[in-house]
């Protein structure tokens, strides 16, 4: 009798833990091969702690004492802080202007796809996809020269602009998911196209604006070669190049290069681990079509 | 009663022509975008191909030399070795790159325990500068993987692969393949949590392998990302500068300059403007039409799998 009535009871229970079943040889595996990603950032770490004497045998061993000095030799060295700044103000500038501009563009695109001259701008963006950049590299370096631009206003602009040939791509999918009544309405009560727009589309596009973002915020913060070629005032470097331009002063202080390494990934390393699952389905969502 | 007949007809009529003939604000929004795009892509890339048939150095005066710059590209050996250095290592880290993110993507999909954990930390290598990476590694290759190599008493490994000229570039493929894995396992999730968990159990019950659930359930399901990646994964290998900098420089020799490194050194360093030039309109045609016939190629695949 009781195990008659036990028995749902017990059998739903059992069921949900089947399905919810860890595999733990898997889990293991993963473990495993995760420890692939952590062992150079982990080998990273310790080498910019250690000092030069303490860097033989395989480089895995925890520092015997902590040098903080090569932080501070790096920092002065490759004016760590005038690096961060320009780093931070052409990645913030270019992930703001990207995001205002490039979402208005691909709105005007995909409400008015029946529309040759639109759907000819739409299929232009694209085809700069397949354009590969050193084939604008040289003649793009001399016009930003001519413009005034080789500077980091220059950059955040350069990384606006070719950021449309995807963010398009990208948007218009979005936007054309959005039932156009939406905006009639607002129309309807006598809003422009510009008010409708900023009103009504733009918060709707919050999702697709964090992925946009978070994309742009990667590739500007990143970007080695843009830097390279269009920045000309040496004050004026980015973090990457930084790293590039004092590779020959690093030479052999490999304990000073590593922690300069380490500061110039460290912002965005930490942001990532606070906002990880945001950044990821940010960057999932670019993807589903 | 004319008008009131045709008060109806004219608001219908404006309704009409509203989505006809869109407001000037449309216009508005595109324009200037428009406008600098073409200052800033399209004109560098036809002042480009429009050099590429001049002898310009970069700076003074220049001629029109018709198609020699094209004729001599293909009799150079430099410029040769690095087309076949940038195939040879961007068909490789495709592979790589596709087979592991795959590997890991399914891996990270299964029942296992901290899933949001590691996915967050395979993601980890897509956040980091590619040339920041680059220097560590360059690091590693060179001083403690040796170390390694002469523990187990591997004589190929024993010296820095960086070094040898017929290594280095395996050195590249690898630390490049572990920076892209990241991004490619992030596309493949999304495609896995697109396949409906149902079809598995249904597949469980009739005692299908995993190989064989892989092969009849989850690929033909993901196949569209399968090409997405592959796609975007040559595409962007095939362009290559900052990790080769990092690593290698080109080097030994110049045995892994990338097709980007020699445009970017011979332009700017060599006085070579307008023959680099001949040699990105080159590249440009090479990406395009490799990215078509794999798209052709792949999706033709897709459709015959589903």
């Amino acid at each position: 009798m009781s195990l008659l009535i036990e028995k749902p009871e017990a059998g739903t229970p059992a069921t949900r833990r089947r399905r919810s079943s860890v595999n733990i040889p898997l889990t293991l595996l993963a473990a495993v091969l995760s420890l692939t990603v952590l062992i150079p950032l982990y080998f990273t770490i310790v080498t910019a702690l250690k000092s030069s004497d303490q860097l033989n045998g395989n480089g895995l061993a925890l520092p015997t004492s902590i040098h903080l000095e090569n932080f501070s030799n790096a920092w002065k060295l490759t004016n760590f802080p005038n690096a961060l700044l320009i780093s931070g103000i052409v990645t913030v500038a270019a992930v703001i202007l990207t995001i205002l501009t490039n979402s208005l563009v691909a709105y005007a695109i995909a409400r008015n796809m029946h529309r040759p001259f639109f759907k000819a701008l739409y299929y232009f963006f694209i085809a700069a996809l397949f354009v590969p950049f050193p084939i604008i590299m040289l003649p793009v370096t001399k016009e930003m020269a001519v413009l005034g631009l080789d500077n980091p206003v220059g950059l955040f602009l350069l990384y606006t602009v070719y950021g449309l040939s995807f963010n398009v791509f990208v948007y218009t999918a979005f936007i054309k998911s959005i039932p156009a009544e939406l905006e009639e309405a607002s129309v309807m009560d006598g809003a422009s196209t510009w008010t409708t727009f900023w009103k009504v589309i733009f918060p709707i596009l919050t999702p697709i604006n964090a992925t946009v973002g978070i994309l742009t915020c990667l590739w500007a913060w990143n970007d080695f070669l843009l830097p390279l070629v269009i920045l000309s005032d040496p004050t004026t470097r980015t973090l990457p190049l930084v790293q590039y331009v004092f590779q020959g002063q690093f030479n052999t202080d490999y304990t000073t290069a590593f922690a300069s390494y380490l500061m110039a990934m460290a912002p965005l390393l930490l942001i990532y681990i606070f906002a990880q699952r945001w950044v990821i389905s940010g960057v999932m969502r670019g993807s589903i079509k | 009663m004319t008008t009131t007949a045709n008060k109806p007809r004219t608001t219908a009529g404006l309704q009409r022509r509203s989505p006809s003939r869109p407001s000037k604000t449309f216009y508005w929004m595109v324009v200037p975008a428009l406008v600098l795009f073409v200052i800033l892509h399209t004109v560098p890339t036809v002042t480009g191909m429009f050099y590429s048939f001049t002898d310009y150095a970069g700076y003074g005066e220049w001629d029109f030399v018709g198609l020699s710059n094209y004729v001599n590209l293909f009799k150079d050996d430099r410029i040769m070795a690095s087309y076949g250095f940038t195939f040879l290592f961007a068909i490789t880290t495709t592979i790589v790159v596709n087979v592991g993110a795959l590997f890991i993507a399914i891996l990270l999909n299964s029942k296992i325990k901290y899933q949001t954990a590691f996915r967050g930390i395979f993601f980890i290598p897509n956040i980091l500068s590619v040339l920041i990476v680059g220097y560590v590694f360059n690091y590693l290759l060179s001083n403690n993987l040796p170390l390694i190599g002469q523990a187990l008493g591997i004589e190929w490994l024993s010296t820095s692969i960086l070094a040898n000229p017929d290594l280095a570039w395996l050195g590249i493929v690898g630390v490049t393949a572990w920076q892209s894995i990241a991004f490619s396992v992030i596309i493949y999730l999304a495609g896995l949590q697109t396949v409906p968990g149902e079809l598995y159990e249904a597949a469980g019950l009739d005692g299908a392998s995993p190989w064989r659930q892989f092969r009849s359930i989850t690929f033909p399901m993901i196949a569209g990302y399968f090409t997405i990646n592959m796609v975007l994964a040559l595409k962007g290998l095939l362009q290559a500068f900052d990790q080769i900098v990092a690593l290698t420089n080109g080097g030994p020799g110049t045995s892994t300059e990338s097709v980007a490194m020699v445009i970017y050194r011979g332009g700017f360093q060599g006085g070579e403007y307008g023959y680099q030039m001949a040699n990105s309109v080159v590249y440009l045609v090479v990406i395009v039409v490799l990215s078509l016939l794999q798209m052709r190629f792949l999706s033709r695949k897709e459709s015959e799998l589903q």
